[in-house]
């Protein structure tokens, strides 16, 4: 009884609304949860979604139906909180963050929110190629192959990505420590 | 090794909890249908034409058609089908056409008909005036005290009530609502509403028709009964748009159907239904006989009617939400609601958006609880309602009365995530709770998305019918003036067999029941199941016949090898053909035979002759198969049908054939797509 993803894209890209409204309702959790992937804060996640939500309206012509639905969503998801976060100074950024963790401390879940903020603040530091990388593999649990169909670079980039990042988050613990 | 990717990777999961609000996710749906809405008017269509449209208040379908909208007040789609959510008020509910095609379309006052045709109905007319839109939007509003205040005067509302109202009155049109608040609220709401509406995705079985048999080699016909008149009010409701309806959603026998025809009605009970025959020449081809058989079932007298225990499960999803689908179901409810009797039982459970029960099994003399769950109800979310069905069922099953009725009533547009997504499974399901007693009826609403051929499915495993419900003139007729044929069975497994003489009939074709045909062995094995008969049903079968010895046979004889049947001896000179009907009563497993011979007898000479109701029937046979592509009816036009239905109008107490006259002009200039798919 459902149509598919590609489907109901080639139907809104000729203009069905009711294909487009589909296709969002199905995706707008993931395309939400990518979002806080990368925002760590829900506010700012939900602005994301719905940048990512309306550029669809226009982007969904360029779905030329090669690549599966979701990775191409995928990309476009990553590509506009990269975007976000580019825009937005660190600082609001952290403070934000701080902001959303101090919610979780008085909700007595202090580890769970010193982890969140130490989540954050490492994909903070370890840049943009490494952080969209750590989304995708280690928070949306795409393989290696999945993640570099997404972010249209080479499996093995993906792979020495994730080796950069481990070494990445090392040096870090070793500064804290 | 891997800790520090390990330590990320259950921060992340820790973190998966965090849910986007309704709000946020609202604002975006919002903001992308926009954001849609003007990169197809720009890219498609040029915004000159869109606003030349919209200028033209008469051609603003065409402009929502274009573009399907959605409620922008209140835009929360579901997961399949999406859509906007609330209620929208009765006067509403049967407008949205009259918006644009004025004094043609279907209304609660049947606009279009001689006020002497009104039916003068008090349940109509007490339903809408029951409704009170504007104290229920009242209701339902934040209420301030400036704004109580403000409403017996001028009515200044902020913005969010003000789409909160318009989210509860998407077209108030036309004086049927004429009211200080509500005009007043009319005016200020002058731009076009965007009215969430599926488009192009209406599901029907494939439906050929019917090819014509030579007698010598298959001198037997065999189907099943067919009670359901779904496909007229689906074919009225395109045809109401301006737009052909498709062809798969034509079914001749449900369009013949659903017109009442006064045939002979069976004296007793013991005898459930009684079968009347009649011949006449066919009315679009000269050469042939249209051989009709009518069936009357048994009027069930309402004192006499059975314990009702209804649960209705009710679609809540999204695109529920337009004036022709859920405000339209509740007030048809409303209707049903004075058909039964107060001993009666009703409840409803919702699926998709706000699932659950909604109202346990309540007395219908309860009469005020039942409304105010009927009031809570609103359309919106995308919550699957798991399980919706199996605790219809179980609601059902808590209250059943082995002597009663026993039904779910599913009202739907199309969206069965009901809570069994497999459909063989659902299918299977419903067939178990019919042995178990618990028929199953499904009322289908709106346009776009309308699941027929899930929905015939449903009902005939579920022993129930289907019905298409598009105006509240059709709700009543479906469940006040019908209630007892709806609701209470007298025939189950009805199946009809005609056997053609073949020294008087050279070829045959059955009209419709294309879904219904069976094989010549089922006929007689109980096993099969059939269509059934309710209380007061009338069904009407065509065949056209062509005699022996005529004109314009569509198939040669052999050259090289006799294809004459030997008749028997007693194959008679005076008999067409021979009819058996079978069916069982419904508690009983083993069928009744009732048979009859088709005569010369009961044969019109001309088409003048032929009695009114038989003329309709042909009329609307030829209307139906016109509109299915015509392939038997030659040059058969519009206008012939309506010159052959206008002289077969008869009383016509409620107007239905008038209206079908008007359907089949309608039909003369409707487009062959919707405007959007072209």
């Amino acid at each position: 009884m459902n149509t598919s993803d590609s489907e109901l894209a080639a139907q809104a890209a000729g203009g069905d609304m009711a294909a487009f409204q589909v296709l969002l309702e199905r995706h707008y959790d993931s395309i939400f949860r990518i979002a806080l992937r990368f925002t760590g804060v829900r506010e700012d996640a939900e602005d994301v979604a719905q940048t990512v939500c309306t550029s669809l309206a226009v982007k969904l012509r360029s779905f030329k139906g090669e690549a599966r639905f979701t990775t191409w969503l995928y990309r476009i998801v990553v590509n506009a909180a990269q975007d976000f976060h580019r825009r937005q100074s660190a600082t609001t950024r952290l403070h934000q963050a701080y902001g959303e963790v101090s919610e979780l401390v008085r909700g007595a879940e202090a580890d769970a929110a010193r982890e969140l903020a130490w989540l954050y603040d490492a994909l903070q530091r370890v840049g943009q190629d490494l952080r969209e990388t750590a989304v995708l593999v280690l928070a949306e649990g795409l393989t290696h192959a999945e993640a570099a169909d997404v972010l249209d670079i080479k499996e093995s980039t993906v792979s020495w990505r994730m080796h950069e990042l481990r070494k990445e988050l090392k040096t870090l613990a070793k500064a804290e420590a | 090794m891997n800790d520090e990717l390990n330590r990320m990777e259950r921060a992340f999961e820790r973190q998966a909890t965090v849910r986007p609000s309704d709000a946020a996710r609202q604002a975006a749906m919002r903001a992308a249908t926009e954001a849609f809405h003007k990169e197809n008017a720009t890219v498609h269509q040029g915004t000159g034409i869109g606003s030349r449209l919209r200028e033209r208040g008469n051609q603003l379908l065409i402009a929502l058609k274009r573009k399907p909208f959605m409620d922008f007040a209140h835009p929360k789609l579901t997961h399949v089908l999406a859509g906007g959510a609330s209620l929208a008020v009765l006067a509403i509910a049967v407008v949205n056409i009259d918006h644009i095609k004025p004094g043609i379309v279907f209304s609660p006052f049947e606009t279009k008909m001689d006020e002497a045709e009104l039916p003068a109905d008090k349940d109509v007319v007490a339903a809408l005036t029951d409704t009170k839109p504007v104290a229920r939007l009242e209701e339902n509003l934040p209420k301030t005290k400036e704004v109580r205040k403000q409403q017996s005067g001028a009515v200044q509302l902020s913005k969010r009530e003000n789409d909160a109202i318009r989210a509860f009155s998407p077209h108030i049109v036309g004086g049927i609502v004429a009211n200080e608040a509500t005009s007043g609220l009319r005016s200020r709401d002058d731009t076009a509403v965007r009215q969430y509406r599926e488009q192009g995705r209406d599901k029907f079985s494939d439906i050929t028709p019917n090819p014509l048999k030579v007698v010598a080699k298959d001198p037997v016909s065999t189907f099943s009964i067919d009670v359901d008149t779904a496909s007229y009010a689906f074919v009225r409701n395109a045809l109401n748009n301006g737009v052909l309806p498709q062809k798969d959603a034509v079914r001749v026998e449900e369009m013949i159907n659903y017109f009442d025809y006064g045939y002979q009605a069976p004296e007793n009970r013991s005898e459930p239904f009684r079968a009347n025959v009649s011949v006449m020449p066919t009315p679009w081809n000269t050469n042939t006989k249209l051989l009709r058989i009518g069936i009357k079932g048994f009027e069930l007298p309402k004192t006499e009617a059975p314990k009702a225990n209804l649960v209705f499960l009710i679609d809540t999803s999204g695109s529920m939400n337009a004036p022709d689908k859920l405000p339209l179901l509740l007030n048809s409810f409303k209707l049903l609601l004075s058909s039964l009797k107060p001993d009666d039982t009703v409840a409803i459970v919702t699926y998709a958006g706000s699932a659950g029960t909604v109202l346990e099994p309540t007395r219908v003399a309860d009469r005020n609880k039942i409304l105010s769950a009927l009031e809570r109800l609103n359309a919106g979310g995308s919550t699957a309602g798991a399980e919706g069905i199996r605790q219809a069922y179980q609601l059902a099953e808590r209250q059943i009365d082995s002597a009663g009725v026993n039904r779910v009533i599913l009202a739907t547009d199309g969206d069965f995530n009901v809570g069994i997504s497999d459909t063989g499974e659902l299918k299977s399901f419903i067939e178990r709770k019919r042995e178990s007693g618990i028929t199953l009826s499904v009322l289908g609403f709106g346009r776009g998305n309308y699941n027929d051929e899930l929905m015939q499915a449903l009902a005939q495993n579920g022993n129930g019918n289907a019905a298409y419900i598009d105006t509240l003139s059709e709700a009543r007729k479906v469940l006040v003036e019908e209630a007892g044929s709806t609701l209470f069975t007298i025939a189950k497994d009805v199946k009809l067999q005609l056997e053609f003489n073949p020294a008087t009939v050279s070829e045959y074709r059955l009209i419709g029941y294309e879904t219904r045909l069976l094989n010549r062995e089922d006929f007689n094995n109980d096993k099969v199941d059939a269509g059934d008969i309710g209380a007061g049903h009338t069904v009407t079968a065509l065949y056209e016949i062509t005699p022996v010895g005529a004109q314009g046979r569509l198939v040669d004889d052999l050259r090289y090898q006799s294809e004459t049947a030997k008749p028997r001896s007693s194959g008679s000179a005076e008999e067409y053909a021979f009819m058996k009907i079978r069916y069982k009563l419904p508690d009983s497993d083993t069928s009744t035979l009732i048979t009859a011979p088709v005569t010369r007898g009961s044969e019109a000479a001309s088409v003048e002759q032929a009695s009114r109701d038989d003329r309709f029937a042909a009329s609307v046979a030829a209307f139906g198969q016109v509109l299915g592509g015509g392939r038997y009816t030659g040059s058969f036009s519009y206008d012939d049908v309506v010159a052959l239905a206008q002289s077969a109008k008869g009383e016509d107490r409620f107007g239905y054939r008038a209206e079908f006259i008007n359907l089949v002009r309608l039909a003369k200039s409707a487009a062959a797509l919707e405007p959007g798919k072209q």
